[in-house]
């Protein structure tokens, strides 16, 4: 153990955790569905590439970035508003796998949308931060990093803020505790979907413009929810802080085990790995690190 | 007395047919009669190309210039020339996805139509679903700068043409690339290369040919597995920061590539000592990556530009008639568009090498790759096909498929690609028995008795 690199594990262990945080944004889309409306969104991925794509279809026809970004978030803003009433509404108090095969189906409705309204041409994509490294006691850390972080840090301040002290975010937990007895209290359960599908909206523009700055603005932006999906098994589905701690854990231990154990496999294990670091921790405790444990009567 | 072609091909375009209710009224009328037998007038002599391409999907971007520059080749024979010797070029498309099951699909709608040319699906998964099936048909599958290695060996694989690069050879050439860049490949003695490689069958076909390589030349070689799609890496460039290499090949493929070159930034290691492979090549490639991207080399079978005789041509003949392919005319002489036009090229020089032998008129598949092995394009037949400099040569023979492509080396410079070498030949001396026992392994394991030179020069009508 004399040779062991200590710093470069470090250096994995950084990388790994602010990779996370980049998953944990993509997450935070499905929680904010699924905490108030019990759906495991799949279309958010293709909502993301949507998003970004619009942006910087908009960006390249000449339009300022302040107002590429107004005019898109107004598009997500619609387009979340628009699958509430079209797809969901009519789907009310039909089981969870119709709901799911719903959003499935939704997914690619939308992806092809995306290509047929802005073409399928690939995008780069500068938000004007610098994807180069600087170094902090000889670990190599990325500026676009710590941005991605930054924002995610901010926009769950917000989102726990607005859940927490706003009449609307009350609501929201109101309805993400119980439906029913929300709607027996008064409270209009269609313009509370509407609000948070247009809210998860928002979020894959933020989530689309930040893995559009890293991997282009292509097609692949929709595969993103696969990093996502195992965040949400580990942190539970209906868990804001939970998407964020999962997100760490799963980047990290993903970047730890490629590094480590991948060459003992022949590499490429991250992938899966993440999956298999999931599915255990779903045998130990179902409803992931922060879900909501349900208790049903018999 | 013939029969009307089938009026609802399903991989036609259905708005050319439908364009109003009267056009709807009279496609019903001819849709009542197309099944009775009638009179019609002698067809204007065709050969068909029947294009898997993929439009949409995660991969559109390839595809659209490809078939793009496809398309237009052919546009420019027809409309410059009146097809091959009086011969008119006809296509179709269906599209992919670039997905196998539907490249499949594609291939049996597709199958049917007469006088088929050669099938292109641009596509190492479709094409292996593929061999068996042209094997039978008869018809040749063209695989251009893919696809098995071994496919080289026409003894072995009669109909199947990785034309100017396989994969192999493409590896040998990257490492004479380098060699260049050292001064010689004696120099390679002690060098560190690492393979970032995509992780699927595309990406591993590579493996024992770089290691075989190191060993010959002394190098130390490190081979990395990105797992697809690719577009997580930070874990896989930190592991080569912590190695040191002298330089990285990449081996990706579509996201995968310009998440390698953001990741190399962000991990420190130099853009210039990074070696991308043919699929790693494209301006969609390095457009995403930014300003990470600048400084990267590449190698390639055709330079990109449009300064090329036949691009001219191409845009004052097709697109000034309106029928280019290109909805973005940025893209011509991309260099998805130029392979696609080189691709061109060849499949219309095989048809007219086989005509000079079978005669002006439609060739049957058989006929074409009779055409293909013949297909013998030096750097003057080049030049006076308009394409001097933009791809090298070509000499395909009955028993080698791939016909000796020769590879240039492009960078980028932030705005487009320019050649920074020569053409290079990889090391084929090498490389051929390797691809002879790769053959010969899967001739014993389908049964198959290897041709002979008498053999190839039949063909069925």
């Amino acid at each position: 153990m004399l040779d062991f690199d200590y710093s470069f594990l470090a250096e994995v262990l950084v990388g790994g955790l602010l990779s996370g945080v980049m998953y944990s944004l993509v997450a935070i889309g499905f929680v904010l569905i699924y905490k108030t409306s019990g759906v495991l969104n799949f279309a958010q991925g293709a909502m993301l590439l949507f998003a970004a794509l619009t942006f910087v279809s908009l960006v390249e026809r000449g339009a300022p970035f302040a107002l590429a970004l107004l005019i898109t978030f107004a598009i997500m803003v619609a387009l979340g508003m628009a699958i509430e009433r079209v797809v969901l509404r009519p789907l009310v108090n039909k089981p969870p796998i119709t709901l799911f095969m719903a959003t499935l189906g939704l997914s690619y409705v939308i992806e092809g949308a995306a290509q047929l309204a802005w073409g399928t041409q690939v995008h780069g994509l500068d938000l004007g931060i610098d994807d180069t490294p600087f170094e902090v006691a000889g670990i190599l850390i990325s500026k676009f990093d710590l941005f991605a972080a930054a924002v995610a840090a901010t926009m769950v301040a917000f989102l726990t803020a607005f859940f927490r002290y706003t009449r609307i975010g009350l609501a929201f937990r109101a309805v993400a505790d119980d439906q029913f007895a929300a709607f027996a209290v008064g409270l209009k359960l269609p313009r509370i979907w509407a609000t948070v599908w247009a809210a998860a909206g928002a979020v894959a523009l933020v989530a689309g413009l930040l893995w559009g700055a890293r991997l282009g603005v292509q097609f692949s932006l929709s595969l993103v929810v696969l990093k996502a999906l195992p965040v949400l098994v580990l942190g539970g589905f209906d868990s804001i802080l939970g998407a964020i701690v999962a997100g760490l854990l799963i980047g990290a231990t993903e970047k730890l085990a490629e590094v480590y154990i991948g060459p003992f496999f022949g590499g490429g294990i991250e992938s899966w790995f993440a999956y298999l670091v999931a599915l255990a921790f779903l045998l130990v405790r179902p409803a992931g690190l922060f879900g909501q444990k349900i208790v049903e009567r018999a | 007395m013939t029969m009307i072609p089938f009026l609802f091909a399903p991989w036609r375009p259905a708005v050319s047919y439908f364009g109003s209710l009267r056009t709807i009224a009279r496609t019903a009328v001819l849709a009542i009669s197309f099944a009775i037998p009638i009179a019609a007038p002698a067809k204007a002599a065709e050969q068909y190309f029947p294009l898997q391409s993929y439009r949409v999907g995660p991969y559109a971007a390839g595809g659209t210039g490809f078939f793009g520059g496809f398309i237009d080749y052919l546009n420019l024979v027809n409309i410059r020339d009146g097809g091959v010797n009086g011969v008119k070029l006809t296509w179709d498309e269906c599209e992919t996805q670039y997905e196998v099951e539907r490249g499949v699909e594609c291939y049996e709608r597709q199958k049917s139509h007469p006088a088929i040319a050669a099938w292109n699906p641009l596509s190492v998964g479709i094409a292996y679903a593929m061999i068996d099936r042209i094997a039978q048909d008869k018809t040749p599958l063209i695989t251009i700068n893919h696809g098995r290695t071994d496919s080289t060996d026409g003894r072995v694989f009669p109909y199947v043409f990785p034309l100017l690069l396989n994969p192999y050879s493409e590896t040998s050439g990257i490492i004479n690339y380098i060699a260049g860049k050292e001064g010689g490949l004696d120099k390679l003695r002690g060098k560190k290369i690492v393979v970032l490689y995509h992780g699927s069958p595309y990406g591993k076909e590579t493996i024992p040919i770089y290691e075989l390589l190191a060993q010959k030349y002394g190098f130390t070689v490190s081979q990395i597995e990105v797992p697809h799609p690719g577009n997580e890496q930070q874990a896989q460039w930190l592991t080569i920061r912590r190695e040191k290499p002298d330089f990285v090949v990449l081996r990706g493929w579509g996201v995968m590539n310009p998440v390698a070159l953001k990741t190399a930034q962000k991990t420190g290691f130099p853009v210039d000592h990074i070696v991308g492979n043919v699929w790693s090549n494209s301006e969609e490639d390095v457009i995403p990556a930014g300003s990470a991207a600048k400084g990267y080399v590449a190698i390639t079978t055709q330079a990109s530009g449009a300064e090329y005789p036949v691009l001219q041509e191409i845009i004052k003949t097709v697109y000034g008639a309106g029928k280019g392919n290109l909805d973005d005319k940025k893209r011509i002489g991309s260099v998805y568009h130029n392979l696609g036009i080189v691709n061109g090229i060849l499949n219309v020089e095989a048809i007219r090498i086989a005509q000079e032998k079978f005669g002006h008129r439609t060739l049957t598949g058989d006929e074409v790759r009779w055409g293909f092995e013949h297909l013998r394009l030096d750097e003057v037949r080049v030049a006076a096909l308009g394409a001097k400099g933009l791809f090298h040569s070509i000499n395909v023979t009955w028993d080698n498929h791939e016909g000796d492509g020769r590879v240039t080396f492009q960078q980028w410079d932030g705005a487009k690609w320019k050649v920074v070498s020569d053409w290079i030949s990889p090391d084929w001396a090498l490389l051929r028995p390797i691809i002879e026992k790769s053959a010969a392994a899967y001739a014993a394991e389908h049964g198959i008795t290897p041709r002979t030179a008498a053999d190839a020069e039949t063909a069925s009508r």
